[in-house]
């Protein structure tokens, strides 16, 4: 579990490691730690899973990856796991989740596709659906059109005031 | 133009950037090249857009808890609704996709309590219902990205 130093340096190093000669004794500087304990504490939070993984966070669209396809099928709760699992394991499948149904929307499980052109997006997905068994579920693609914010997610046990 | 440096370093430090006092020491190491041309990439890579930054990635609800909201906007309010949605520091995904449901943005609270109220503002702010998707289950979630940087 997290204690409040975690905390404290994770709501620091989500807003991105400095690009700096040492840069985990920056971070220390700015939650008063040790370097070394910056070090240690992001090891074994990456090692709890709590971290999920530290690296470069690319930005899609700026790389030429600009057909994003959201699609979201209505399949039985008893099958989900079991098709999230199989949707995962296709490389140029970003992300796969479920969510909860609602009165005008029946969809629970949610799969993100980046790629270079819609074509190819379209494509991966007939490759996803053959493969996956999911022909036969209601499902529905949403492409994106305009990114009006796009930001890592910040976390913060602060309260946030906006006007 | 992207360099190799650029596409090297693009591709291969999204899971394991190194976790040692010089960080970038040791990517130059393993690349090569030195510690200055490393860093030097990634101030480039970083001010022309290409990385949004080096950090870590968190499952979502360990900290806080987050949702997807999607709401359904007359195009000519679109823009200034959207605008109004960015603003807030606790949305931190924004976009719009073709359909009837066409703004979809995250919201991301340190509690349920504060989503909530943060997304009641947004509806008061924009005049418009929000549908809220929680997340219930992640099968996979934002483990990387192999770029095909051939052509960029």
């Amino acid at each position: 579990m997290l204690d409040a130093q975690d905390r404290q340096l994770l709501e620091h190093i989500q807003l991105g490691l400095p690009i700096c000669p040492q840069p985990y004794a920056e971070i220390g500087r700015l939650c008063d730690m040790a370097e070394t304990e910056v070090i240690e504490r992001l090891s074994r939070l990456k090692q709890q899973g709590l971290i999920k993984r530290l690296g470069v966070i690319v930005k899609h669209r700026q790389l030429g990856y600009r057909a994003n396809a959201m699609t979201v099928w209505n399949v039985p709760d008893h099958l989900i796991k079991q098709l999230g699992g199989h949707i995962s394991r296709f490389a140029f499948v970003t992300l796969c989740y479920q969510r909860p149904r609602q009165p005008e929307w029946p969809y629970n499980l949610y799969c993100m596709i980046h790629g270079k052109d819609r074509a190819t997006v379209l494509q991966q997905l007939e490759q996803l659906v053959d493969a996956c068994g999911l022909s036969s579920f209601d499902k529905e693609i949403l492409f994106s059109t305009r990114c009006f914010k796009q930001r890592g997610a910040i976390y913060t046990t602060k309260v946030l005031t906006h006007g | 133009m992207l360099s190799p440096l650029h596409k090297q370093l693009l591709n291969d430090y999204q899971h394991d950037f190194p976790l040692s006092a010089r960080p970038y020491q040791d990517i130059a190491e393993q690349l090569g090249v030195s510690e200055a041309a490393v860093l030097a990439a990634f101030n480039e890579l970083n001010d022309n857009g290409f990385i949004s930054r080096i950090g870590p990635v968190i499952p979502p609800n360990h900290i806080g808890v987050s949702a997807l909201v999607a709401m359904a906007v007359p195009e000519a309010q679109l823009q200034a609704v959207a605008d109004k949605i960015s603003a807030y520091p606790e949305v931190n995904h924004n976009y719009e996709r073709e359909h009837r449901l066409n703004l979809w943005f995250v919201v991301i609270a340190n509690d349920t309590e504060h989503l909530h109220a943060v997304i009641k503002s947004i509806e008061q702010d924009t005049a418009f219902p929000a549908m809220l998707l929680p997340m219930l289950d992640d099968f996979f979630i934002d483990l990387g990205f192999k770029l095909e940087l051939n052509h960029a």
